[in-house]
């Protein structure tokens, strides 16, 4: 454990920025962009820098970092954040996708555009609050905190119907996550702390309370803020319309980080501090884990809107991390938060390169392109190479994670991963359906006829995504090394034999 | 010994990564030049390795552990290089004919759009198939497997702004996708049960496991891994995606689609045959489906106008045949056709890309003939392709396809109704390439008779590339239509760098066989003995026995071998008879034929059935039930049922729908404020 204050720049520099901004000058808009790109690039840096820190613990099992003080006496409120191999890679992402997002919505934020960008480095800082809280009431302030500029940038500088998108998202989130609160203040009532190191030992000491119904009940309370949040079938429709009124930039961050939101939730809380529950209901959690990932592809396959498919294959990618936390297997639990990573960038990169098309055309609608690849030949090239990391070809980052989870998922059940595997089929469906209707084949649309190809600002977006897809399929190590032995912590505690001993504790 | 084996399929990498990146830029010259120039180094890297690895005399493989991949718990996958007699087989197969195709894509891409593009993915197949014969392990194996298939996809579809390309390389992309998914099961079974997916550590467990132990698990493994390879090698029921596939540049088609990815299946179940030699049922499978794949596309075969349309069937007919020999347990002999197949093949799909070339894009043989004289060297090239494709003796397709027959017949696990289905093929075959060599080259030229080509079945070559060609990728095209639009009095040769591959190739269908001469012909068969290290490895007694033949009883090899090649002269003579002696005959038998040859022009409607059965009612379900129905109907429904019922008891919500952005907003902050302060106050009770 190495006490830090690394953790807490981290989290703060995108808000402490976000002030800064607010007091630039009204109508300074390139200023306005400048700073937020800079300070996103800051960000990106110190948190990167992080993992290459000398003297780390990320290969070795504990909290590699953490920062612990008292802040509310009563209720007993911890300032307590950690950073371990699953917590810092998520940091990571986040620095990693919002500067990008900064990029893309240069030109196309020219409304209140301070705002904007005040919003979106608020949101940096909560959703990097969310994934390093090791407080529960921490963890829930930032959670909450996420919705409130999420909500905004969707229903200030979204489409056409985005209150309804916005309404709906927030209501959605907002409602599941009082099912959450629930159990985070009854734990608070018997163990007197809201601190997950101190709840975790204590559920351990309490078989009765964990394997008991009262640890069903904790359980449940959890799994349903998390299943809204990243989705699970069926609770997913409200996805598909949040993305496709967001902004580029909302978009991206809601499927790159606010989905893991959930993932990370179900790892870290529901399995971390339930294990027993979460193995008694892991069947049907697979099984909607499983839909999820074949009905969001056969749904994503016949979308006509290009965004939507993309929101729908999220449902269907998602789906994976899903299983592969369920299934309880070190494969199948490293590459679903592998799988995380990965979404976040293929799945991000699909967004900004949706969004440059809409940027263009002012549409979604698949039927209005084709033969782009005349036109756009530079742009079409990304475009493939993304959908090839987001369909798993292997030496890209989406086979990494999708191949861990299937084979833990095989190991765990051969049907889980037979059915899973599936998948592999499934994307190939509609993603290379999409890319034959918008890329291949004749420029029949005039409106297309004269768009021009990716600009030097576009390919500075798409660079560092196709390079991150290259190098997270190439050398997944990087990650894995690091994400492993937070893993195995985890995957200790849901051991069956361990199960086994406290279902007996319980019954006596 | 240190080999570098890496650099084998690195090298394609960094010529794909030069063109593809820089290679817009660059001057056609160069682009050539460093296409030509890595193959070359890799190839060149090849045949050194070779050597220093047959001279080291090792008997077991040649390991490269370069990297760790993945690592997870006690799994772990490796980047490794495994050199054998098997890969180094397909090693230099690959990178040889890989060099030759390369050469003559020079010549016959030079005035398309595309030209660097062309090249990258041509480089880029290179170092995926490379690295799939050099695979230490199955992951990685499976890494060249869908990289192979990645490179097929964007070379099929390298036209891509016509829909027919564009959807084929779809076509090919997602069948070949059904067959990874089992091969990935039958990965997943090796993990469950062995932990490792390294060739030695896998082959070497069940190399220890006592004679008919645990045969249910490995005929399942070896069941998944077929899937994989009949997607790959394009086997019934997953053939469908190849004969599309000429969608592609004629070049990509004698590479890619005939020479070298579409035997990845057959090289697979032959690095594999440790865990298909313990399960004799699946081997009876493979040896069916090859069986029955040979002559099923033999039959389409007969009847096809496209010329490279019947080189298409053929080669998944010939595919089926080493699958055949695959699952007789002669692997070798699998391995001595693959070899002999990669050389005729290719020759005979660069000759047809020859004619192609020489007519201006016609492809249809019906308006073809009598181009013996025009392009002689075509023609002679074209000849020693189809003598060796027909088995005729002393050519390299002789001995291999005899192998496989006498195989099939002999071998433990063949039979006489394999033997006879190989015999009946091996006659149609002769028959259909007999076919195309009459109307291709003999006769009178019927090119000026049809003035309304059908669109379909003709590649769009240079000259017609220049109308339909978008801005950017016909650009080129356009200058060179003049040189090209010329009718029947412009049929011209090739150009050298297109001819010299011709004429090496079909210098190597010839003497390529002369390697595996059997005994029983008074050769010594040595490519058997070559690779008989590879399959007499973690062999068990009782299940080496198919590997020694020489029955004492029943017909011999000398008399199944005579069988054989009067099956090929009775398909020759029919050819000669119907297409050449008596041209009126072939229209008449195909109104005799009626309602057969019906079903024969329309490839058995299995295009049309799968349409119907798969695709059609999965994209209706999808769209009618699972969204229009379950996504938007119920659960939507519900939810914003109940959404419009709290909507109606609350004012303020109905207040948030004034439209107003900025109440709305300070309502949401409000409404999230009221939370915080309701949880603080919980916290603090």
């Amino acid at each position: 454990m190495t006490p830090t204050a690394i953790i807490s720049i981290v989290t703060f520099l995108p808000l402490a920025g976000g002030i800064i901004l607010l007091a630039l000058p009204r109508g300074a808009e390139n200023a306005v962009r400048r700073w937020a790109l800079f300070v996103t690039v800051l960000e990106f840096f110190a948190a990167a820098h992080i993992a290459f820190m000398p003297g780390h613990h990320f290969s070795m099992s504990g909290w590699a970092m953490e920062e612990n003080y008292a802040w509310i006496s009563t209720p007993a409120i911890r300032y307590h954040v950690v950073l371990d191999g699953i917590s810092l890679w998520l940091v990571i992402l986040t620095a990693f996708l919002t500067p990008l997002c900064v990029l893309i919505s240069w030109r196309s934020v020219h409304d209140r555009v301070k705002e904007f960008f005040f919003l979106l480095l608020v949101l940096e800082t909560a959703l990097t609050g969310v994934f390093v809280a090791f407080d529960l009431f921490l963890f829930y302030f930032f959670w909450e905190a996420t919705l409130i500029p999420m909500a905004l940038l969707i229903g200030m500088y979204g489409h056409g119907r985005r209150i309804y998108a916005s309404v709906k998202f927030f209501l959605y989130t907002a409602v599941a996550s009082v099912f959450m609160l629930v159990a985070i203040l009854w734990l608070y009532a018997h163990t007197g702390s809201f601190d997950f190191t101190v709840i975790q030992p204590w559920l351990r000491s309490h078989p009765e309370v964990a394997a008991g119904n009262a640890g069903l009940w904790l359980f449940l309370g959890f799994f349903i803020a998390f299943a809204v949040k990243v989705p699970i079938f069926p609770l997913h429709t409200w996805l598909p319309d949040a993305h496709v009124e967001a902004p580029t930039a909302g978009s991206v961050l809601l499927a790159g980080v606010l989905l893991k939101m959930g993932t990370y939730g179900l790892l870290r809380f529901c399995v971390g501090l339930f294990p027993e529950a979460a193995r008694a209901q892991a069947g049907w959690i697979n099984v909607l884990a499983i839909i999820g990932i074949i009905y969001g592809a056969l749904v994503a396959m016949v979308q006509p809107s290009l965004k939507k498919l993309v929101a729908y294959s999220s449902v269907s990618h998602l789906g994976f991390v899903v299983l592969g936390i369920f299934t309880f297997t070190a494969a199948g639990t490293a590459g679903a938060v592998y799988q995380m990573l990965n979404h976040g960038v293929s799945t991000g990169a699909l967004f900004i390169l949706v969004g440059m098309l809409y940027e263009r055309r002012h549409t979604f609608e698949i039927s209005e392109f084709g033969g782009l690849a005349s036109r756009m030949p530079v742009y079409a090239a990304f475009f493939v190479f993304i959908t090839l990391s987001s369909i798993g070809l292997p030496l890209l980052n989406g086979f990494v994670g999708e191949f861990l989870v299937l084979s833990g998922a095989f190991r765990d059940r051969a049907i889980y991963g037979i059915l899973g595997a599936s998948g592999v089929i499934w994307s190939a469906c509609y993603m290379l359906w999409m890319v034959q209707r918008v890329f291949y084949g004749e420029n029949r649309n005039p409106a297309n006829a004269l768009l021009p190809d990716a600009s030097a600002r576009e390919k500075l977006t798409l660079w560092p995504l196709s390079a991150m897809a290259l190098i997270m399929g190439v050398a997944p190590m990087i990650w894995l090394s690091s994400i492993n032995p937070p893993v195995e912590q985890i995957l200790k505690n849901v051991a069956p034999a361990s199960h086994m001993a406290y279902v007996a504790g319980g019954q006596k | 010994m240190n080999l570098h084996l890496v650099a084998i399929p690195l090298l394609p990498l960094a010529g794909a990564a030069i063109n593809g990146l820089l290679g817009k830029r660059f001057p056609r010259t160069l682009v050539a030049t460093v296409a030509l120039a890595f193959t070359a180094a890799s190839f060149l890297w090849a045949v050194w390795a070779a050597i220093q690895f047959a001279d080291g005399g090792a008997a077991g493989p040649y390991i490269e552990h370069f990297a760790t991949w993945m690592q997870i718990g006690n799994f772990q996958a490796e980047y490794g290089f495994y050199l054998d007699h098997l890969s180094m087989v397909m090693m230099l197969i690959v990178t040889g004919v890989g060099f030759l195709i390369h050469v003559y894509s020079v010549g016959y891409m030079w005035e398309e759009g595309g030209f660097y593009r062309f090249f990258c993915y041509l480089n880029l197949f290179m170092f995926f198939m490379l690295t799939l014969v050099l695979a230490s392990n199955y992951l990685q194996l499976f890494v060249g497997w869908e990289g192979v298939g990645l490179a097929s996809y964007l070379l099929i579809g390298f036209f891509f702004w016509r829909d027919s390309a564009a959807a084929a390389g779809k076509k090919a992309f997602i069948v070949n996708r059904i067959g990874d998914f089992t091969f990935l099961i039958g990965l997943f079974l090796l993990i469950k049960h062995f932990g490792t997916l390294d060739f030695a550590s896998v082959f070497s467990k069940i190399g220890v496991l006592p004679t008919g132990e645990a045969t249910g698990l490995l005929t399942a493994i070896a069941l998944m891994l077929l899937g994989g390879a009949c997607g790959k090698s394009a086997q019934l029921p997953l053939y469908v995606w190849l004969p599309d596939a000429m969608e592609g540049p004629t070049p990509v088609s004698a590479l890619i689609h005939a020479a070298t990815m579409v035997t990845a299946g057959v090289y697979m179940i032959a690095r594999s045959h440790a865990i298909f030699d313990r399960a004799p049922m699946a081997l009876l499978v493979v040896a069916i489906i090859g069986c029955a794949t040979a002559l099923f596309a033999a039959t389409i075969g007969l009847v096809q106008h496209d010329i490279k349309r019947v080189l298409a069937y053929s080669t998944v007919s010939q595919l089926g045949y080493m699958v055949l020999a695959c699952g007789v347990a002669a692997y070798s002999a699998a391995l001595f056709h693959l070899m002999t197949h990669a050389f005729f093949k290719a020759l005979l799909f660069l000759g047809a890309g020859s004619v192609i070339h020489a007519l201006g894009g016609e492809q249809d043989m019906r308006r073809m003939g009598g181009l013996r004289k025009k392009i002689p060297w075509t023609f002679w090239s074209m000849t020693f392709a189809t003598l060796a494709i027909a088995g005729a003796p002393p050519f390299a397709g002789f001995f291999s396809k005899d192998e496989i027959l006498w195989r099939a017949f002999s071998s433990a696990h063949g039979s006489w109704v394999f033997w006879l289905i190989g015999l009946i093929t091996a006659g149609l075959t002769s028959f259909y390439m007999f076919r195309l060599w009459f109307l291709t080259f003999f006769g009178d030229f019927r090119g000026a008779q049809h003035e309304e080509p059908e669109a379909s079945g003709r590649e769009r070559h240079a000259s017609d590339a220049a109308s339909a060609a978008p801005p950017g990728h016909g650009a080129h095209g356009a200058s060179a239509a003049g040189g090209h639009g010329h009718g029947h009095d412009g049929v011209h040769e090739s150009p050298p760098i297109m001819l010299v591959p011709l004429v090496i190739l079909a210098i190597l269908s010839l003497v390529g066989g002369w390697v595996g001469i059997p005994a029983v012909l008074g050769g010594g068969n040595h490519f058997e003995k070559f690779l008989a290290p590879v399959f007499e490895a973690y062999a068990t007694a009782g299940e080496t026995a198919p590997a020694s033949p020489a029955e004492p009883s029943g017909p011999s090899e000398m008399s199944l071998s005579l069988a054989a090649t009067g099956a090929a002269l009775v398909g020759f003579l029919l050819a000669w008879w119907m297409y050449h002696r008596r041209p009126e005959l072939h229209v008449r038998a195909r109104q005799r034929l009626g309602e057969l040859y019906r079903v024969l022009d329309h490839k058995y409607w299995i295009d049309e059935i799968y349409g119907a059965v798969f695709v059609r009612p999965l994209i209706g379900l999808s769209r009618a039930v699972l969204w229009r129905g379950v996504d938007a109907g119920v659960i939507d429904g519900t939810v914003n049922g109940s959404a419009t019922a709290a909507r109606e008891l609350s004012d303020s919500v109905r207040h948030m729908q004034s439209g107003n952005i900025r109440s709305y907003a300070g309502w949401v902050a409000a409404g999230a404020a009221c939370v915080l302060v309701y949880m603080i106050w919980l916290g603090m009770r």
